[in-house]
């Protein structure tokens, strides 16, 4: 199989799982109690999260695990609303934000009275900074933009957000599930507040993630009923999952450069081969400022799904944003942000790759994609209709 | 997710492709939602529907409810094709996953498109036959964006 879809999930490293493995069958001690083996535990749990902090910059007590990334981002939203709404009810995200951020943000307005504002993005998905200035009000409190999206891989201009919110003195979090330990990350040098992350996308385990919280920050806790990481987030520790993250957010952070610099090297290599040598197709998402692994396409007059299943039995794993993969009606939300019509937006070919993804991979990926694009295409009324208006 | 049949239909469509000069052509759906489907008629002065072709922009469901739909219909007389439902085509396909049912409905309403649309041309009325409320007409795709 090769598999082109590292942004939905990552295979969990090897040395990962080997480090896991102790903490469940003989470091098996919940890290709350007095006895030894519990003692080891804590012990695997702050090394963890020190490791963590080196990357971002951050100090280890600023981290707090979680069970994921959507919890960090449900957390860090709702917990920031409830502390500082005697400040104001006035939060502003962007139109392309996963939807732990968005559907948060629904909730918030529903029913905590909050007041949210929606950036719009050009047209290749970054954020209009002088619209993000026009949007402060008196009353704003939160500032929630993604370092990196998730589906077209731009990245935002995080340190010019991080100063705006510094200046006005809003909160400014972070959704960085597909950026931490991709690309480099400074929390300070950013003034970011809040930071959130996730295991199993830098080949660490599932059900792990992690919200940098800055000193000085008063939110409050999300899951209640325990004093674990400082009372603010109950329940008895993932020992596992905290030492595998800690573990594969090393090794993602020491490979950073060079195996970044492969997957652009690839990445890009694949972008032009697409570009040049399939018709009516489209690259979704700001060329250079780009995750080092995500490439996105949009084939004019064919549907993703088609697409995906055809790929699929070729051995090849991606994804789409066109609506039948989601089962709603209306394709990704990010794709019809960037200005992209209906029909366009549903042939949409996501395709992220590995640090173990090989120019063979990509040279046969690409061979098949033509062939599955010219076969789709030659049952699409849209294409017969194409072809004979511009005959 | 999908049954066998619905793979085999996606993996091997049946009929695809257009009939110049047909009876009857229908075109429904919309590119909004994904799923556009265009039948061709060719039927015989005994309103036996000789050959029957289609061109499909969907996914893998509305490709197979396409494809089975156009089986369904072949050599069948108008009548008869009228009593082709969306039922028939899901389980002619060993059904299908509950988000797609909405495919099987385009499927019939194709094939209602393309025979009213040979009633038309034909000045004559197809008795239970109605008009198909989701048959695209060029300003209506327009509209859409």
């Amino acid at each position: 199989m090769i598999y082109l879809d590292n942004a939905a999930t990552t295979k969990t490293a090897p040395e990962v799982v080997e480090a896991m493995i102790p903490y469940f069958s003989e470091m098996y001690g919940n890290p709350s109690s007095i006895y030894e083996i519990a003692g080891r535990s804590k012990e695997a749990i702050d090394k963890s999260r020190a490791r963590i902090a080196e990357i971002l910059g951050a100090k280890p007590e600023e981290i707090y695990f979680t069970a994921g990334g959507s919890e960090a981002d449900n957390w860090a939203l709702t917990a920031a609303f409830e502390a500082y709404k005697s400040k104001g009810n006035h939060i502003i995200t962007t139109k392309i934000e996963h939807h732990a951020i968005l559907h948060t943000c629904e909730y918030l307005e529903k029913e905590r009275g909050a007041k949210v504002t929606y950036l719009d993005v050009d047209e290749n998905g970054v954020v209009k900074i002088e619209e993000l200035e026009k949007a402060i009000t008196p009353e704003t409190i939160l500032i929630s933009i993604m370092y990196a999206n998730n589906e077209i891989g731009t990245i935002q201009p995080i340190k010019e957000i991080g100063m705006i919110a510094k200046e006005h003195n809003i909160l400014f979090h972070t959704d960085a599930v597909q950026a931490f330990a991709q690309v480099p990350i400074n929390v300070d040098e950013n003034n970011i507040d809040m930071l959130s992350s996730s295991g199993h996308k830098i080949n660490g385990p599932k059900g792990i993630g992690f919200l940098y919280i800055r000193k000085g920050v008063k939110i409050r806790s999300f899951v209640h009923g325990g004093a674990q990481e400082r009372k603010r987030r109950a329940g008895t520790e993932n020992v596992p999952g905290i030492v595998g993250y800690g573990v594969a957010a090393k090794r993602a952070a020491d490979s950073m450069e060079s195996r970044t610099q492969r997957e652009i090297e690839l990445r890009d290599y694949m972008i032009e081969r697409i570009l040049k040598e399939v018709p009516y197709c489209r690259l979704n998402g700001d060329p250079v400022k780009r995750l080092p692994n995500n490439v996105n396409i949009s084939f004019q007059f064919i549907e993703g799904e088609s697409l995906l299943i055809m790929l699929d039995m070729e051995g090849i794993a991606a994804s789409s944003g066109s609506a039948c993969t989601s089962g709603s009606l209306d394709p990704s939300h990010v794709l019809l942000a960037i200005g992209l019509p209906h029909e366009i937006a549903h042939g949409s070919l996501r395709m992220t790759l590995s640090e173990e993804t090989t120019k063979e991979d990509i040279d046969y990926t690409i061979d098949k994609i033509k062939g599955i694009v010219e076969r789709l295409r030659s049952m699409s009324p849209l294409y017969e209709d194409f072809i004979k208006k511009h005959k | 997710m999908y049954s066998e049949k619905v793979m085999d239909h996606f993996q091997n469509p049946r009929n695809v492709g257009e009939i110049e000069n047909a009876s009857g052509v229908g075109t429904v759906g919309n590119a909004k939602c994904g799923d556009i489907m265009r039948m061709y008629l060719d039927i015989d002065d005994k309103g036996v529907i000789q050959d029957v072709k289609f061109k499909t922009f969907g996914c893998g469901a509305a490709v197979a409810t396409s494809s089975m739909a156009t089986e369904l219909v072949k050599g069948k007389t108008i009548q008869e094709a009228l009593e082709v439902t969306n039922k028939a085509v899901m389980e002619a396909l060993d059904g299908l996953p509950k988000v797609k049912v909405h495919c099987s409905l385009l499927a019939e309403e194709a094939i209602h498109a393309a025979l009213w649309d040979y009633a038309e041309k034909h000045q004559i009325k197809i008795e239970g036959l109605d008009k198909p409320k989701s048959d695209i007409s060029e300003e209506e795709e327009e509209e859409e964006y």
